[in-house]
């Protein structure tokens, strides 16, 4: 019965093709995204499109190894890596290099690791190993306010190397969390914040922190007995309180990069004269993405044709800007392409993440998910101007290669504890 | 439900990305279009424009290199307005003005910022031009023109407008496209086809490689040279001679219809409408309102033919058989018709037969002839359309469709146009007895003219007039190579132009303009003029115009000359044509005399009569008036 050809099959076959569709989609968009002449040589390392040819041939050894380890070691050792991962990122304080603006790398002879990337994949170990423990009762406080710790130190160490886009990426953990069952009232909370932060930005904090008075006095007044006064004293009290507070925060602790870019976000500048201005400067990332995807059309320019690609006029194009080459290249047809691949992946794992029998495997196979979507959603959004621009890669397609292996790493681990579940009992 | 909280953002946020990817790609996309993509730099290789050389291969037209500088709004960077400024030698209010023309026109496309850079100021921009985003340097080509003749033949270029970039889609704005002249009519032959090289550009605006290996790439196709029938040297005889007059001379070698001179008084230097002042000079002459430079007075002057067009009226009234070369009458002094008053005849009276009926011009004579044409038929109506049938087979009446863009119909009457005007249809043959010298009704212009008397030189056939010579490896249009026959009989010529020949006889009108050794046909003319002074109808000084073969037999020019304003016939027109033959067919002047005499007298001040607010005299009472008295005159009293 346990023969290999059994055990060959057990491996999930649909997320692993899905993923080699990504990871293959990417690399010819990366080649066209940095090629500089017309002859193409793939192992060219002093190319980006060279260095990802040997990124992908190394990920093939990578996944051996992750699918040859025992599955019950990554629920045993969880700790010990979390432990190992966070020591990297302190690490980074003494010996980290700085490239643009953030202190996430460190270099090796001409190569960079980035270990923040893998720490998204230790803490989804940790968390999960942490929820899963009989110990554990996420409604209680205590033991929420331990998860939460084991997920705000990395973000808050990523957050000192200056790269808010990997902190925003521990967000990705509420869904983990509320699926474990995280009380119904954190997520009214969170929703209740950020539609409120969002609305006080883009209509002002007076506006809506008179509406949200309003709306309480109003209720109060209908029925006393459900809303009592003292309640709606309070709500009215918080929420002009996050409606300012988030003003203050927007104005005085945000930096001038990231004001700029919420601003850009909710359209917040009418002038049309700024608004041309902010094309030629920071919006410039944007609009050029934008055009370039734009003028894919509905089927693209195709492979290697995208004339805004091959000009470079989208900056940082093949990293965090991949999707608008896509867009060029591909089209309506190629783009929604890449998008179904992405929902696709997410849904099979969440899908297998809920036929798991351990608590442990489905806590992280939601980890897993979870991180996926926030990348996929910030990424693709940013690009397309639908969020403001925080600058994370887009999983498995943009070029780097600790991107990619610790997107390896993320999935296959839970592909080897998903081959593992029948061996559970 | 828990599970659902993630499983439904996932698939909501799937729907969200493909939605704005529609949005972006399909609802708001423009598609991809090479001429807007400003990835895409479009590099434009003007080819040669043709070379323009008259009927002998004497060069006339040939190109001068010249620089623009063209903008793309949307590219442009902040930059050192100042030094720009400088080196283009403009204001800062010309630099924003032109800024804003461009952006108005189209902020992706490039258009023309400054036009025509001195080699000096290009070869200083040239070497800064990297410092200036969004700005570039564009080589075109200028017209020279070898020869300061024939302005209103030659025409000129000029960049296109906006309506002629809409009309042809081959036009960008600021290519050149020829306005005028030949320049417009053998635009297409001129230009040949500009050639295009595409380059990828990147963000920082440099060029990095050829698009797609030059598969969208063309190259230029050089235009081609053209020969046109003009004789420069005839050309400049004329407008030499035509000198303080106002007025046209067309000259049209009658066996082909080829113009050998097509001039226009006052002329200018074409070289004058070339470059850079060339707007401000073209306003100067556009609005010289007394001579109207710009105005071709060969193809554009409609006026009554007066005398030279009895020459049609004997001719259709010996086809009608209503009279023959022996068919008399006494005139004396005055032509009695109907009740009114008759019509007046300055031939001397005594009898005349067609030939000194011609030759001494007698109205008389003619109006009995036209009368004669009419009434043969049994109402005028039909009479006159039988008569204005003959007349227009002449080519009068309508364009003559020769390869110039300007013209005038001009008038030639028919029974429906009297019909018209006298509704009740009282009207015969008396009623518009004046058509028969050459007044009442009819209009003509110069070419027409010309051409008629091609067509009798020819004893009854013309081909349309023309400019067009040759075209480099093609052939001209074959409506210039087709023969168009009069409806009158070969035979009824000869007598007419033997009438013609004695025009310059003894007792002809043009007795003292014989030219040694060349046998001339032609008839005086004058055609009197009006213009309106405060709303006030005012006669002016009769033109002079004079129509000529030569030689009789085997006739080599026909020609037509209006002079404004220059009284009786034989007074200028008739000097000139008379030199004009002698020139054209000897190729020598002997008779220096009559060319100082030409040269000698002036007519401005008749052009400025009606301008200087005072009573005048006309005709005979008008004293003739020397160039030097002229200028005398102009300085004492500033006209």
């Amino acid at each position: 019965m346990n023969t290999d050809r059994t055990r060959y099959f057990k491996f999930d076959w649909i997320t692993i093709v899905l993923f080699f569709l990504l990871v293959g989609f990417g690399w010819l968009n990366i080649i066209s995204a940095s090629h500089t002449s017309d002859t193409i040589s793939y192992f060219d390392l002093s190319q980006p499109y060279g260095k990802q040819t040997i990124f992908i041939f190394l990920t093939f050894a990578l996944i051996i190894l992750l699918l040859a380890i025992d599955a019950k070691f990554y629920e045993r050792f969880s700790s010990i890596i979390y432990i190992v991962s966070m020591l990297s990122l302190v690490g980074l304080f003494a010996f980290g290099k700085n490239v643009n603006g953030a202190t996430s790398w460190y270099a090796f002879g001409g190569m960079t690791l980035q270990p923040s990337e893998f720490a998204k994949a230790a803490t989804a170990l940790a968390v999960a190993k942490h929820i899963s423990d009989l110990n554990t009762n996420i409604n209680n406080l205590k033991d929420q306010i331990k998860t939460f710790i084991i997920i705000i130190i990395p973000a808050l160490l990523v957050l000192l190397q200056n790269d808010t886009g990997s902190t925003i990426v521990y967000g990705a953990f509420f869904f983990v969390l509320y699926r474990e069952g995280l009380p119904k009232i954190y997520l009214y909370l969170a929703l209740f914040v950020v539609l409120i932060s969002i609305s006080a930005l883009k209509f002002g904090a007076p506006l809506i922190a008179i509406l949200a008075a309003i709306i309480s006095i109003t209720l109060y007044l209908i029925n006393k007995k459900k809303h009592p006064l003292l309640q709606t004293l309070f709500i009215i009290f918080i929420t002009s309180g996050l409606c300012f507070g988030v003003n203050f925060f927007y104005e005085h602790i945000l930096q001038e990069h990231q004001q700029d870019r919420i601003s850009l976000w909710l359209r917040l500048e009418k002038d049309p004269d700024k608004l041309e201005a902010m094309k030629k400067t920071f919006a410039y990332n944007l609009n050029e993405s934008e055009k370039a995807i734009s003028s894919g059309g509905f089927g693209g320019k195709g492979f290697m044709e995208g004339t805004r690609t091959t000009g470079k006029f989208v900056p940082e194009q093949h990293t965090d800007y991949i999707f608008s080459t896509v867009g060029e290249e591909w089209g309506f047809i190629g783009a929604s392409f890449v998008v179904i691949l992405f929902v696709l992946l997410l849904l099979r794992i969440l899908h297998l993440a809920e036929l798991q029998k351990s608590q442990f495997s489905r806590v992280y196979g939601y980890g897993v998910a979870s991180i996926i979507f926030i990348h996929f959603l910030i990424n693709i959004g940013m690009v397309m101007g639908l969020i403001p621009t925080i600058g994370i890669p887009l999983p498995m397609f943009s070029y780097g290669g600790s991107g990619l292996w610790a997107f390896t790493i993320l999935i296959f681990i839970f592909i080897k504890l998903d081959s593992n579940r029948i061996n559970e009992w | 439900m828990r599970q659902f909280l993630l499983f439904g953002s996932v698939i909501l946020v799937g729907i969200l990305f493909i939605s704005r990817l529609f949005y972006l790609q399909i609802y708001s996309s423009e598609g991809h279009n090479l001429y807007e993509d400003n990835a895409i730099r479009a590099v434009y290789d003007y080819p040669k424009r043709g070379f323009v050389y008259d009927r002998n291969g004497l060069l006339l037209v040939s190109n001068q290199p010249s620089y623009d500088v063209m903008v793309t709004p949307r590219e442009v960077e902040p930059l050192d307005t100042i030094e720009f400024c400088n080196l283009l030698k403009i204001t800062k209010e010309q630099f924003i003005k032109n800024y804003d023309r461009a952006r108005r026109y189209s902020p992706r496309l490039s258009s023309v910022f400054i036009s025509h850079l001195s080699k000096k100021d290009y070869a200083a921009l040239q070497e800064k031009m990297r410092k200036f985003k969004g700005f570039y340097i564009q080589k075109r080509s200028l017209r020279h023109y070898q020869r300061e003749v024939g302005a209103n033949v030659l025409g000129y270029i000029a960049e296109v407008n906006q309506n002629e970039i809409k009309k042809d889609g081959y036009y960008l704005s600021g290519d050149i496209i020829g306005k005028q002249g030949i320049e417009k009519s053998y635009e297409k032959e001129l230009r040949g086809v500009k050639g295009v090289k595409r380059y990828q550009r990147d963000r920082f605006n440099r060029n990095i490689g050829s698009y797609k290996d030059g598969k969208y790439d063309t190259l230029p196709i050089p235009g081609k040279d053209i020969t046109i029938t003009i004789d420069a040297e005839l050309q400049e005889y004329g407008e030499f001679l035509m000198k303080n007059k106002v007025g046209g001379i067309v000259a049209i070698e009658p066996q082909t219809g080829e113009i050998l001179s097509l001039i226009s008084a006052p002329s200018y230097n074409p070289n004058l409408l070339v470059g850079r002042k060339r707007s401000r000079n073209y306003t100067k002459l556009h609005n010289d309102s007394i001579h109207l430079p710009l105005i071709d007075k060969g193809l554009l002057r409609m006026h009554e033919p007066g005398s030279p067009f009895k020459t049609l009226i004997a001719l259709t009234a010996l086809q009608e058989g209503a009279i023959d070369e022996r068919t008399s009458i006494r005139c004396s002094g005055a032509y009695y018709y109907g009740g009114s008053r008759p019509m007046g005849c300055h031939c001397g009276g005594g009898t005349r037969v067609l030939n000194n009926g011609i030759s001494k011009s007698c109205n008389s004579y003619f109006a009995n002839a036209f009368r004669k044409t009419i009434d043969k038929y049994d109402n005028a109506t039909i009479g006159m359309n039988k008569w204005s049938e003959h007349i227009k087979s002449f080519g009068l009446g309508n364009y003559l469709g020769y390869d110039l863009s300007i013209g005038k119909k001009g008038n030639i009457p028919d029974g429906s146009y009297y019909d018209n005007w006298y509704p009740d249809f009282r009207w015969g043959a008396t009623t518009i007895i004046s058509n028969s010298i050459g007044q009442g009704e009819v209009l003509v212009t110069p070419i027409q003219l010309a051409n008629m008397m091609a067509a009798i030189a020819n004893r009854g056939y013309y081909y349309t007039p023309h400019i067009i010579k040759e075209i480099e490896n093609d052939t001209i249009p074959f409506q210039y190579t087709t023969k168009h026959q009069t409806t009158i009989d070969r035979k009824y010529f000869d007598p007419v132009i033997e009438g013609l020949h004695d025009v310059y006889g003894p007792n002809g009108t043009a007795w003292f303009l014989n030219a040694p050794g060349i046998e001339i046909c032609g008839k005086t003319g004058t055609a009197e003029n009006f213009t309106k002074i405060d709303g006030e109808r005012k006669q002016l000084t009769d033109h002079s115009i004079f129509v000529a073969f030569a030689p009789k037999d085997n006739p080599k020019i026909a020609l037509a000359i209006l002079v404004e304003n220059g009284y009786y016939g034989a007074r200028f027109a008739g000097r000139i044509a008379t030199l004009m033959i002698e020139k054209y067919i000897n190729r020598t002047i002997t008779r220096k005399d009559l060319e100082n005499w030409v040269l000698t007298y002036t007519l401005e001040h008749e052009y400025h009569k009606p301008f200087l607010g005072e009573p005048f005299e006309i005709n005979a009472k008008s004293r003739m008036m020397t160039v030097e008295e002229y200028d005398a005159l102009r300085k004492q009293i500033d006209y």
